[in-house]
């Protein structure tokens, strides 16, 4: 909402000389956010000059310049003429233009000082409309007698510009918060000035002031012979009719080419409305005056009566934007004599009736809709107008009479037309509901020491009436009444402008915020002391450390993938992981979907550093993936009352299981070369070692199971399990077709593990066991096995047979080749055993290093070298 | 004491002559003296301390003399071979200290290079900056919850008194998942983690809930459609909207500087009555400075929103809003972060280029 200073001092007496930015300052300690600033921002000195000589000058880069004398009175202290140099050609000799001198500040903050430019010293500028902030045009400077007309006549050299070009005007732009519609308007916004500073109100919709003389602002009652209005809603929305109330006046004979004045024309520019004509204008202004929209027909359109009602299936309105729309029978409309569809009540009008440039006599409609109706409708149309803005957000029931009475007294005074005597004023708005209000809330919420004087004093202050005791005391129950009275219980109408005012803490914020947020004190509570964090929120930790300690980088990506990038993937058809949840408004038409996994979208930011320029990338990325099971609904049974638990179980439901993963890809190198030596490029065993990490920081240990699987190679996956089979993840070298579709290196590597299974395998407290003094005892063991045996399964078998004194297995060396068979292979093992009593001796070492050979021999048919 | 030996035949027994073995040992001496390497002392040690030595072979005539000689010259030659291998001993040590020395040197490196032989890791400045907010609510003694993105529509909306037609529904630019009337949505803040955790927790409850949330922003420098709230949520007996800016305060004070506080401003929420947005404090001029170009010169920098929980969330989580009564706050992580480290543009944080990460340390 713009508001004009100089409208807003209409209604608030805004102490004189007050700039924009105090009176910002002012609103926003009400809630009244500041937006923008507009205007106020040249300084001078900005004057009037007369040109009295140009002299075009050619210059070097093909331009030609005017060097100019301009008289500029005595605001140059000296009273000579002013040298300044102008690149525009629309003026000559004789012109008065507008002239900042040296020290002035043009929008921006931009200072003028004198220069030197194309061998001249410029002092000052002649300043085009742009420049000052006042249009956009720059190629053309403002000449006087052109911008200003008849305004222009016995203008001086010398004299201050800036309140002759309105510089001195200021707007501010707040923003109103969705229970603030009456801020929608210049009254609202006077008023919470006046809440904000103290300074005087007059509201606009009581009293005008016209030439400089206040006068009542009285609207007629109802006649029996108003224009036929029938309110005909036959399905209220939750109970409440979509048009509480409908006021009609009649204008006959207005100008069609009266023209809006200036004053009116540049308080709606400066509200951000253009004018277009009288009569649209002076609806405008009506509307950000008081908040009350209004709509305006050609009388001689219309067979009357004016019926409202909710529009049938399939009937169609063409709106103002030219837009054909099929209503729905939520929609609320205006209807001449209930067939001819005039427009959606509260959001917008259609062309049929729209008064035009030959309309002489106008039928006036100020009318109250209901919120949800308005709200519905110009969702439902995605179509939002200044109408339907303040009505979806509450307009004031008691407004459209006074409204209506201003309008016309506007029509009549400035197109000359004639106000009929006949009224209508159909409908019954309900009333505000007092609220039984207990004067030490506003305490006990704020934890400042507000008297009951002063929440009084508050409340009044912001219209409402406020009386001791409950409202029903008296009429109901004496005894019960006498109770309320006496615990101090006092009884809250709030005006007819705050519908949002409906229960104790709304009332609670407004004492809070007229006696001012900034004098609540600063009071740490004392939580009861919490348990630090979760298990699962410390392994995500412990996770993203290790990983970043293994040397990777840590990125966010964006979940939104598509079907595309499954094929890219290799997903076969039937991949349950092609089963993603669908964003039925995406960004992008082309990433509808919520990764399944996070290895979807990890491609693209390996992809990005390649593109700027990094070799060897790392990443890792933890987050949760969305998998979605059977498309269940979930209900949405609406605010403030706790649903059943077999409601919220279906709630709870129908969120989709999003477990926790970790993923990691790389290319490049794992070591680099340099002065210190040979590099190393990342391979799959790195990426398989860092998804062991990720195990081994958290405790758990996994198995590996050579495995086939996208988007890996099938010869270099392997799949990481619990001992109990779960499967934790997979890590390998990307498929080469993958590779191909990705766009990312070859050999690139990656790997995905589901973070919720090693936070539940993690889930339990380790336990020690004393560490045996006694010396190790190395044995080394070479088999031979065909070479379709995996690694694996042969050292399961030397672990097997070594027995319990085996302490570890590693495999050094791995042998293929013309010393032993085709398709065979040869696997040399370190084992070292230890006793946890005693030190081995020689035979036994042996013969536990005898029986892993044979368990091998037995298992796989392994021949020792 | 012995008498001298009376039968002591020098002729003889030459080699024990007191010269002569006074002579090998005056050989002996200069022949290590004379070592400059461990080598050199080598063949010194065996030319003068060896099997085959003049005080070797001195020592072997000893058993010849005659008994009453025999303690003697065993005395001399044993004195003078002690001598010789404490020289040989105090010259190996000197020379193997040498050579210690001289290895050291010849096995000098310049390090004066980093050798960036492993890529070093980083985390994501965006995930240490949540977990540093949650890590200052942690030590209030409030508890870390969490719930998921992809939500149920009425806990992103409903239980927080957003009611279906109240324009501030429309104003959160919300994903809905399809087909539209699912009644699930991605969440366009981290609240519904309120409702969810006093639905399953009740009161007293005090909670920092850091997540990620979504809405229909295009991504540019300053709005990303993907970004993190922190939310905190106190319900107990007697919270009062003090109890809010206290601990706003030292959330501020603990993210952008010792002494600093934060300012309400009154403004509305669905879901808080009163509401406030709440500014923190500008840490590089505490208001100072009307050209500070961090917050524009007044002196405040907008954080996020707050409140007094309103009546209707409790009643929709089952909580009695006449026993219990508390605050929420929420504010944003890209936001907390920009300011808190000087990032120019939101785009960085998404784009996950290493540059990004790196300058920042594991710890922010």
């Amino acid at each position: 909402m713009r508001v004009p200073l100089d409208w807003l001092r209409e209604y608030a007496e805004v102490p004189v000389g007050t700039p924009g930015t105090q009176v910002a300052a002012d609103l926003v300690r009400v809630g009244l956010e500041e937006e923008g600033l507009h205007g106020g921002d040249v300084k001078g000195p900005l004057v009037v000059g007369r040109v009295l000589e140009v002299t075009p000058e050619k210059q070097k880069n093909g331009k030609t310049i005017n060097w100019c004398q301009v008289d500029v009175g005595d605001a140059n202290g000296t009273g000579e003429p002013q040298g300044i140099v102008c690149g525009a050609h629309n003026f000559g000799a004789g012109d008065l233009v507008p002239v900042i001198l040296p020290g002035g500040v043009l929008p921006g903050n931009f200072e003028i000082s004198a220069r030197k430019t194309y061998g001249h010293v410029s002092a000052g500028m002649i300043c085009s409309s742009l420049e000052l902030g006042l249009g956009d045009d720059h190629d053309g400077i403002i000449v006087l007698t052109d911008w200003l007309g008849a305004g222009a006549d016995g203008l001086e050299p010398g004299q201050d510009a800036i309140p002759l070009l309105g510089l001195d005007r200021e707007t501010v732009e707040v923003n109103v918060t969705p229970d603030r519609g009456y801020c929608f308007s210049l009254r609202g916004i006077a008023r919470e000035y006046s809440h904000s500073t103290g300074a005087a109100y007059r509201d606009p919709a009581l009293v005008r002031v016209v030439d400089g003389q206040e006068r009542a602002l009285t609207a007629p009652g109802a006649t029996p012979d108003g224009f036929g209005i029938e309110l005909r809603d036959e399905s209220p929305i939750e109970g409440n009719d979509g048009c509480d109330r409908f006021v009609t006046r009649i204008v006959r004979g207005i100008d069609p080419q009266a023209p809006t004045p200036a004053w009116m024309a540049t308080r709606l520019t400066e509200a951000g409305m253009r004018p277009i004509s009288l009569a649209v204008d002076i609806s405008n202004y009506v509307m950000l005056a008081l908040g009350q929209p209004t709509h305006a027909y050609d009388l001689h359109k219309l067979d009357g009566p004016i019926v409202v009602r909710r529009a049938r299936a399939g009937e169609k309105l063409t709106t103002l934007d030219d837009v054909e729309r099929t209503l729905d029978p939520e929609d609320l409309l205006i209807t001449d004599g209930g067939e001819t569809v005039l427009g959606l009540a509260g959001v917008m009008g259609g062309a049929s009736s729209e008064i035009s440039d030959s309309t002489t006599d106008v039928l006036i409609e100020a009318a109250h809709f209901d919120p949800r109706t308005v709200a519905r409708t110009s969702r439902r149309h995605k179509l939002t107008s200044e109408a339907s803005k303040r009505f979806e957000r509450g307009v004031d029931p008691e407004l459209a009479p006074q409204a209506a009475q201003l309008i016309v007294e506007l029509m009549t005074e400035l197109g000359g037309g004639t106000a009929d005597p006949a009224v209508t004023d159909a409908g019954q708005v309900s009333t505000p509901e007092p609220i039984a209000f207990d004067p030490t809330m506003p305490t006990r919420y704020v934890g400042v020491d507000y008297s009951t004087d002063r929440v009084r004093e508050i409340l009044e202050t912001i219209g409402c009436t406020v009386v001791d005791g409950t409202a029903t005391d008296g009429t109901d129950d004496q005894a019960t009444g006498d109770a309320a009275a006496s615990d101090g219980i006092l009884t809250v109408t709030p005006p007819s402008w705050r519908p949002d005012l409906t229960g104790g803490p709304d009332l609670v914020e407004e004492v809070a915020r007229i006696d001012g947020y900034d004098k609540i004190p600063s009071v740490l509570p004392s939580a009861p002391g919490g348990r630090g964090l979760t298990h699962a929120q410390r392994v995500r930790r412990t996770v993203a450390a290790a990983l970043a300690g293994q040397g990777l980088d840590e990125v966010l990506t964006y979940p939104f993938v598509s079907d595309a990038r499954f094929d890219d993937l290799g997903l076969a058809a039937e991949d349950p992981r092609r089963h993603a949840l669908r964003v039925a408004n995406p960004l992008s038409d082309e990433a509808p979907l919520m990764r399944t996994e996070l290895l979807q979208t990890l491609p693209d930011t390996l992809r990005r550093n390649l593109g700027r320029g990094a070799k060897d990338v790392a990443l890792f990325e933890l987050d949760s993936v969305t998998l979605p099971d059977l498309a269940r609904k979930a209900p949405v049974p609406g605010v403030g009352v706790k649903p059943d638990d077999a409601v919220l179980e279906e709630i709870r439901a129908a969120v989709p299981h999003q477990p926790w993963h970790v993923a990691m890809i790389a290319t490049g190198h794992a070591e680099r070369p340099g002065w210190w030596g040979q590099g190393r490029a990342a391979d799959v065993t790195d990426m398989v070692g860092w998804a062991h990490a990720v195990c081994d920081a958290l405790g758990v240990s996994v198995e590996r199971r050579q495995t086939e699987r996208a988007p890996f190679h099938p010869g270099r996956c392997v799949e990481l399990t619990l001992s109990d089979g779960t499967t934790v993840g997979w890590a390998g070298e990307l498929h080469p077709k993958a590779v191909k579709a990705l766009g990312v290196p070859e050999r690139t590597v990656a790997a995905e593990l589901d973070l919720d299974v090693l936070i539940a395998a993690s889930d339990r407290r380790a336990q020690g066991a004393p560490l045996s003094n006694h010396p190790p005892a190395g044995s080394d063991i070479a088999l031979t096995v065909p070479s379709s045996v995996r690694f694996a399964d042969v050292a399961e078998s030397v672990r097997a047979g070594a027995g319990e004194l085996l302490e570890s297995v590693h495999l050094f060396d791995v042998y293929r080749g013309d010393q032993i068979g085709e398709d065979q292979q040869s696997l040399a093992f370190h084992l070292v055993f230890r006793a946890p009593d005693r030190t081995l001796k020689t035979e036994e070492v042996n013969a536990a290093r005898d029986a892993a050979v044979a368990r091998a021999a037995k298992d796989h048919g392994a021949v020792q070298r | 004491m012995s008498g001298p030996n009376t039968n002591y035949d020098p002729v003889e027994v030459s080699a024990l002559d007191p010269a002569a073995v006074e002579q090998n040992v005056t050989d002996a001496l200069t022949a290590i003296v004379a070592a400059t390497s461990l080598d050199e002392l080598k063949a010194a040690r065996i030319a003068h301390a060896g099997e085959k030595s003049p005080l070797a072979l001195a020592n072997r005539e000893i058993g010849a003399l005659p008994p009453s000689a025999k303690a003697e010259a065993g005395k001399r030659v044993g004195q003078a071979r002690g001598r010789v291998n404490q020289a040989l001993a105090s010259r190996q040590a000197e020379l193997e200290a040498e050579r210690d020395e001289r290895i050291l040197v010849e096995e000098a490196m310049d390090l004066t290079m980093r050798p960036d032989r492993r890529p070093f890791g980083h985390r994501h400045p965006l995930t240490l900056t949540a977990e540093r907010m949650a890590d200052v609510m942690v030590g209030m003694g409030w508890e870390v919850a969490e719930g998921p993105g992809v939500e149920a529509e009425w806990l992103n909306f409903d239980a927080l008194n957003f009611d279906k037609d109240h324009p501030a529904r429309q104003m959160q630019d919300t994903f809905f998942v399809d087909p539209a009337d699912a009644g699930v949505v991605l969440r366009t803040h981290t609240s519904p983690v309120q409702a969810r955790s006093l639905l399953e927790r009740g009161a007293p409850l005090y909670v920092a809930v850091p997540g990620k949330t979504y809405r229909t922003d295009e991504l540019d420098a300053t709005h990303t459609p993907v970004f993190h709230q922190m939310e905190g949520l106190a319900i107990d007996e007697g919270l009062t909207m003090a109890h809010l800016k206290g601990t706003l305060d030292r959330l501020a004070s603990a993210l952008f500087g010792e002494g600093l506080t934060t300012r309400l401003r009154p403004s509305f929420f669905p879901f808080t009555e009163p509401s406030a947005e709440m500014d923190f404090q500008c840490f590089v001029c505490r208001g100072e400075d009307q050209n500070c170009r961090t917050c524009g010169g007044t002196g405040w920098i907008e954080w996020g929103g707050c409140g007094m929980v309103n009546h209707n969330v409790l009643r929709a989580c089952g909580i009695d809003p006449e026993r219990y009564q508390g605050f929420a706050f929420g504010m944003g992580v890209e936001r907390s972060l920009m300011f808190r480290n000087h990032l120019a543009d939101m785009r960085e944080i998404i784009e996950g280029d290493l540059r990004f990460n790196a300058q920042f340390g594991m710890e922010i």
